[in-house]
């Protein structure tokens, strides 16, 4: 089953749980309309200044003390890496908060592009999580409280980026882990993160998201042979904190180009309505995920290594 | 800027982030040392003089600031008929930390038009010089310009060596 079918059937399914359990409507969250803190920082990321060069993979290691990697960081071969029979390539993992992959789009240069977590304005992983582990800060970053995460990866089958990865390697304390755009050690201070900071190229650019927009257009219109029109980001999926310009369509470096401007929340603002249910069970509803996320645990390691081994079982991207 | 904004931009900067130093007399420098921050990589000698008699125009470089003139056409707009500038080093106009809180926040009526979206200095040289060797068939390699340094070697775990490879090893 592809990632985006069983997100659509997690929230329906999540929806429809919801409106079977409590009567009445009521009041829907707006919707769509939320654009970000007005002072939100963002980052424009433009492939077409990217060259490959995997330095914000290093700075992320180091930044987020992550274990060292399989392979150097100045080792290229990391770009022929592909899984499920080619279909997918490098994702970031707990191990690894980004990852910078290589597609060679028909007839022209290779393009490069660093793949994260893109701290959505309306983030699906924050809006389907039972336990609000997640908070959109103001400053623009998608954060969690692995204190209050049950590892219940309700969160790695809602995000349409397949950003939050399951940390296999504590079977005590599983816990999602992702991409912070560095908000303890550097965001909240003003400092961008490692990734921009370290970039040879500012094919990564730091800014209040409201100017990177602005930025982003006018590159488009500055370079009419460079970019594709389009600033990813901008609006697909009720918009981003992290947006895209591309030399090519943007499938072809690995995008969805079709998510629509609808956040995923739409699809799962009823079951909202039952998080303040769910905080006043708190203490049944924590033993039961956890109970369920460890009984789950023995089988999930089997999943893992199979997938290592043998590379099965159909993906996207 | 902080102590601390200080210590993170030296831990995270490559070798290019620099003010030159002009080692000439007169106007033009000889050389320019790209070094005052390295610590991944070690700092560039850049051999200005020698790029100078290649032949290309100074606003190759030096966009609109040395009062030859620009080729750039988006510069041409407000800079066709500009003097030479107070300064032409790149430092000048490309700032060393174009992501600082105060960068950021810089006063809106000093952004003009293009100038809101000015690359800072590391970009700048990467662009400027990468771009040229690419067409000029001049190194275009990391390293070819700067080596790495011990901290460098370390940032990139350069010693790290893959499960597979070392199975290959035989051990
Ligand atoms: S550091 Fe910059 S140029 Fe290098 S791979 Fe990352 S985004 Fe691309
Ligand atoms: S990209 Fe995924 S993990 Fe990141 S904020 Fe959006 S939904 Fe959440």
């Amino acid at each position: 089953m592809s990632g985006i079918s069983r997100r659509r059937f997690l929230a329906a399914s999540v929806a429809g749980c919801a409106a079977t359990t409590l009567a009445g409507p009521r009041k829907a969250l707006a919707s769509g309309t939320f654009s970000g803190y007005p002072d939100g920082m963002g980052v424009l990321v433009d492939l077409t200044r990217c060259v490959g060069c995997r330095s914000c993979e290093a700075a992320c290691n180091k930044e987020q003390k992550l274990p060292a990697p399989d392979r150097p960081f100045d080792d290229m071969s990391v770009f022929d890496e592909t899984f499920h029979d080619g279909k997918q390539k490098r994702r970031p993992d707990e191990n690894a908060y980004t990852v910078v992959n290589r597609y060679n789009p028909e007839g022209g240069a290779p393009v490069y592009r660093k793949v994260q977590c893109n701290h959505c304005n309306e983030p699906a992983c924050l809006s389907s999580c039972f336990v609000n582990a997640y908070t959109k800060t103001e400053e623009g970053a998608v954060v969690y409280n692995s204190k209050v995460c049950v590892g219940c990866r309700t969160c790695m089958v809602a995000c349409p980026f397949h950003v939050p990865a399951y940390s296999y390697s504590s079977s005590l304390d599983p816990v999602i882990k992702k991409c912070i755009f560095c908000y303890d050690t550097r965001l909240k201070n003003g400092l961008p993160p490692a990734c921009v900071d370290i970039c040879p190229q500012e094919a990564l650019t730091f800014g209040k998201r409201k100017d990177l927009i602005k930025i982003g257009h006018q590159r488009i219109e500055t370079h009419p042979g460079r970019y594709v029109a389009r600033l990813y980001g901008e609006k697909e999926l009720g918009g981003t904190s992290w947006m895209y310009l591309a030399p090519v369509a943007f499938d072809q470096v690995g995008f969805d180009p079709t998510p629509g401007n609808e956040p995923i929340i739409n699809n799962v603002k009823d079951f909202l309505g039952t998080v303040p249910m769910v905080l006043a069970i708190w203490p049944a509803m924590f033993t039961g995920f956890h109970l369920l996320a460890k009984k789950q645990k023995g089988h999930d390691d089997h999943e893992h290594d199979a997938e290592q081994q043998q590379g099965e079982d159909g993906g996207e991207q | 800027m902080s102590a601390k904004q200080t210590l993170t931009t030296l831990i995270m900067a490559l070798a290019l982030i620099a003010v030159g130093t002009i080692a000439a007399a007169g106007d033009v420098p000889e050389q320019v040392s790209l070094d005052t921050m390295a610590k991944l990589f070690n700092g560039v000698e850049f051999d200005h003089a020698m790029h100078t008699d290649l032949g290309e125009d100074c606003s190759a470089c030096h966009h609109h600031t040395t009062g030859t003139g620009t080729s750039n056409e988006r510069c041409m707009g407000c800079h066709a008929g500009s003097d030479e500038a107070t300064t032409v080093r790149c430092s000048g106009c490309h700032v060393a930390e174009p992501f600082s809180a105060k960068h950021i926040n810089r006063d809106a009526s000093n952004r003009y038009q293009f100038h809101i979206d000015m690359p800072g200095l590391k970009a700048a040289y990467h662009w400027n010089c990468v771009g040229c060797h690419e067409q000029m068939d001049g190194p275009t390699g990391c390293q070819d310009c700067h080596t790495r340094t011990t901290a460098g070697d370390d940032f990139y775990q350069i010693n790290v060596v893959h499960a597979e490879a070392a199975g290959r090893g035989g051990h």
